[in-house]
C-alpha cells in the first residue's frame, strides 16, 4: 500500500454560480495508496462530491496538480479525459444510473463498447463481472426489473468491467435500506481486498465508512484530520 | 455496428411516441412518393417521343378545331413528309370513365405513327371497317374491360352526339396495338376510331380536326418548318400555333395546372410541418435523457460520440419512415396504374423518385436531429449528473 496512486496537490476548485464566485476547494493536497479504500466525508458543500469528480476526471480543478498512477489528468482536454476515464476509471452513482433500455447485461456492457472487443468477448465479459457482483441470473433483466440493491450491483458490475485500478463511489448506499447498504460495502470491501481495487468514497453515513480502511474528512474545502 | 443494440434501444425508449412519429414520418414519405411520381409523370410524360414529328393546333387552343381542307396544304409544304388529323372524340366508357378517344384517318395514321405495332390484317381492317377502332392494350388489358378483338364496345361521347341526337356510340374492335418499344407500350392508353365514319355520324365536327400531326423529312428543319406553317395561316380565319409534338404534351398537361409548382407547395407544407414534429420529438427525448447521455461520458463516451449516437438515431428513424412511406408509395402506384392505366400506366416510383426521397430523407434527418445531436455532444457530465 506504499505506491502512490492518487495525488492530489495544492488542488484549488472555483465554481462562478451566476455572479457570484465560489470557492470550493482550498488548496487541498491528498494522498491515496494504491489498493486503499478511502472514504470521504463531511457535511453538505464541503466539496466531498467536487474533490471525487476531480479524482474522476469528471472535472478540472481551478488550479493545483492531480495525478493518478503517475499520470496528469489536471491538463488534459475532455477528449483526453473521456479516454482516461475509459481505461482507468469505474464509477459507482448514488443512484445507480444504469440506462433503462437496456438489460443488465448490455449496461456492463456499456464500457467494453470503446475497446476493440468483439462482440461475444464483450458479453462475455460483462457476465463474469455480473457473476462477481453476484447477478449472473439477471443478465436478461432491465433495470425495472432489478432491486435498489441488484442496480447498484449492476453499477458496481459496470464499473468493474473494463477492470479499472480504481473506483469512485458518490454515495453508493445513499438510496439502499441498512441490510442492502451493508451487502453493498461487503462487496465494494471485498473489490478492495480481493480484486485489489483502490476505492474513493464519498459518504454521509459513518456506518458506511467503516467499511473503508480509512476515512478523510473534509469541510469547508479543506482538509481535516484523517482517521485510520 | 457495435452501438447499434443502443441506439436502436434509445430509438424505442417510449414507444408510444416512437410509433406516433415513425406513422407520421411514412405518411409523409407516402404523401411524397405519391406526388414526386405524379410530378414525374407530368413534367416529364413526353420525354419518350421524338422530334421528328409536329403537331399543328388552332393558334387560339387545340379545343378549336381547323378545317380538314388545311391537310392536303400543309402536307404540300416543303420538308413534310406525312400529314395525320386526329379528332378528340370526348370518350366515355360505363358510368363515367375518361377514355381517350381519337378519330383519325387509318392509313394516315400508319404512316405518321409507326410506332404503334398492328398486324398488316389489323390495319387493312381499321380501314375497311366504318364502325372499326383500335385499341391500346393499356386499355385493353385494364381491370374490368379485357377487350378482346370482335368485341363490339358501346362508348360515349360527351361532345359529339349522333346524327339520331344519341350520345351512345358503338365501334367493333378490329385490332389492339401495341408500343414498338417499352416507352410507347407505357403509352397504349389510347383508342382510334375511324375518322371518315365519325364524319358520317357526327351530328357536327365532320370536316374538322383537332390537330394536324406532321412527320418531317428532317428532323433538324422542325423549327423553320414550324414557322413556315404558321407562316401560311397568319391573318386567315384559321391562324394556326405550330410546336414540336413534346412540347404539344407538355402544353397539354400544363392546362391542369403548374404541377411540378403545386406539388412542391404540398410538400413543402407536409415537410415543414414534419420537420417541426419530429424536431420537437427529437429534441424532447434528448432533453429526457440528459443524464444518461452523462453517464455514457462519464464511462468513456467523447463528445463526438455522444453527437454521432444521437444523430444516427434521428437518422434510422427518418430512413426507417422514408423506406416503409416510399414502399406504400409504390404499391399503391402499382394498384393505381393497374386500376387506371389509360391514365396512371406510365406513373413510376421510378430511381429518380426514390433518390429525392433519399434526399429529403437525409435533409429531414439532418434537420431534426443534428441541434439535439449537438446539444448532447455538449452536456457537461458535473452539472447533468448533479441534475443542474
Amino acid at each position: 500500500m506504499s505506491d502512490v496512486l492518487i495525488r492530489v496537490k495544492n488542488v484549488i476548485k472555483n465554481y462562478t454560480r451566476g455572479k457570484q464566485k465560489v470557492e470550493v476547494l482550498h488548496n487541498l493536497s491528498l494522498d491515496i495508496p494504491k489498493g486503499d479504500f478511502v472514504a470521504l466525508m463531511g457535511p453538505s458543500g464541503s466539496g466531498k462530491t467536487t474533490l471525487l469528480n476531480l479524482i474522476g476526471g469528471l472535472d478540472q480543478p481551478t488550479g493545483g496538480e492531480i495525478s493518478i498512477g503517475g499520470q496528469r489528468i489536471d491538463g488534459m482536454n475532455s477528449g483526453q479525459l473521456a479516454k482516461w476515464r475509459a481505461s482507468n476509471v469505474g464509477f459507482v452513482f448514488q443512484f445507480y444510473n444504469l440506462l433503462p433500455v437496456l438489460t443488465a447485461e448490455r449496461n456492463v456492457e456499456l464500457p467494453l463498447l470503446l475497446t476493440n472487443m468483439s462482440g461475444s468477448e464483450r458479453l462475455k465479459r460483462a457476465n463474469i463481472a455480473l457473476e462477481i457482483v453476484g447477478l449472473k441470473d439477471r443478465a436478461r433483466h432491465k433495470p425495472k426489473e432489478l432491486s435498489g440493491g441488484q442496480e447498484q450491483r449492476v453499477a458496481i458490475a459496470r464499473a468493474l468491467v473494463s477492470d479499472p485500478e480504481l473506483l469512485v463511489c458518490d454515495e453508493p448506499t445513499g438510496d439502499l435500506d441498512r441490510k442492502t447498504a451493508d451487502e453493498i460495502l461487503t462487496l465494494l470491501q471485498r473489490l478492495n481486498r480481493e480484486y485489489g481495487k483502490t476505492i474513493v468514497m464519498v459518504t454521509h453515513d459513518p456506518k458506511a465508512a467503516e467499511y473503508a480502511s480509512r476515512t478523510v474528512h473534509l469541510d469547508k474545502g479543506t482538509l481535516q484530520a484523517q482517521a485510520a | 455496428m457495435k452501438y447499434f443494440h443502443l441506439i436502436w434501444s434509445s430509438l424505442w425508449r417510449k414507444k408510444t411516441r416512437a410509433w406516433l412519429t415513425l406513422l407520421s414520418l411514412i405518411c409523409a414519405f407516402l404523401l411524397f412518393g405519391l406526388l414526386q411520381a405524379l410530378s414525374v409523370f407530368f413534367t416529364a410524360g413526353a420525354d419518350f417521343v421524338g422530334a421528328s414529328r409536329l403537331v399543328v393546333q388552332s393558334r387560339v387552343s387545340f379545343t378549336d378545331s381547323l378545317p380538314i381542307r388545311l391537310l392536303p396544304e400543309i402536307e404540300a409544304m416543303p420538308g413534310v413528309k406525312a400529314v395525320s388529323h386526329d379528332q378528340w372524340f370526348g370518350g366515355v366508357w360505363g358510368e363515367n370513365e375518361q377514355l381517350f378517344v381519337f378519330a383519325n384517318d387509318p392509313e394516315r395514321l400508319r404512316t405518321t405513327y409507326p410506332e404503334w405495332k398492328l398486324t398488316d390484317a389489323e390495319w387493312e381492317a381499321f380501314k375497311t371497317t366504318r364502325t372499326g377502332a383500335i385499341v391500346g392494350r393499356n386499355v385493353a388489358n385494364a381491370e374490368g374491360k379485357g377487350w378482346k378483338v370482335g368485341q363490339k364496345i358501346p362508348i360515349k361521347s360527351n361532345i359529339f352526339p349522333k346524327k339520331d341526337g344519341s350520345m351512345a356510340w358503338e365501334f367493333d374492335i378490329v385490332g389492339i396495338f401495341d408500343g414498338i418499344d417499352e416507352s410507347w407500350q407505357a403509352q397504349t392508353n389510347l383508342v382510334y376510331i375511324n375518322h371518315a365514319y365519325f364524319t358520317e355520324a357526327a351530328q357536327f365536327g365532320s370536316g374538322f380536326a383537332g390537330v394536324f400531326n406532321v412527320v418531317l423529312d428532317d428532323p433538324d428543319q422542325a423549327n423553320a418548318v414550324a414557322q413556315a406553317i404558321d407562316a401560311k395561316f397568319l391573318n386567315s380565319p384559321n391562324e394556326t400555333k405550330t410546336q414540336s409534338e413534346k412540347d404539344f404534351n407538355k402544353g397539354f398537361f400544363a392546362q391542369i395546372g403548374d404541377i411540378g409548382l403545386i406539388v412542391s407547395l404540398i410538400l413543402v407544407a407536409v415537410f415543414f410541418t414534419i420537420l417541426i414534429l419530429t424536431g420537437n420529438t427529437m429534441a424532447q427525448a434528448v432533453r429526457e435523457r440528459i443524464p444518461e447521455l452523462a453517464v455514457l461520458k462519464t464511462l468513456g463516451f467523447n463528445n463526438g460520440t455522444v453527437t454521432a449516437l444521437v444523430l444516427i438515431e434521428s437518422l434510422i428513424l427518418c430512413a426507417l419512415g422514408a423506406l416503409v412511406g416510399m414502399l406504400l408509395a409504390s404499391f399503391a402506384i402499382t394498384g393505381l396504374a393497374a386500376q387506371a392505366p389509360q391514365f396512371f400506366g406510365t406513373v413510376r416510383a421510378s430511381g429518380a423518385v426514390w433518390l429525392q426521397a433519399f434526399l429529403a430523407m437525409t435533409a429531414l434527418a439532418l434537420a431534426v436531429g443534428l441541434p439535439p445531436a449537438l446539444k448532447a455532444g455538449r452536456v457537461k457530465i458535473v452539472d447533468a449528473l448533479a441534475g443542474r
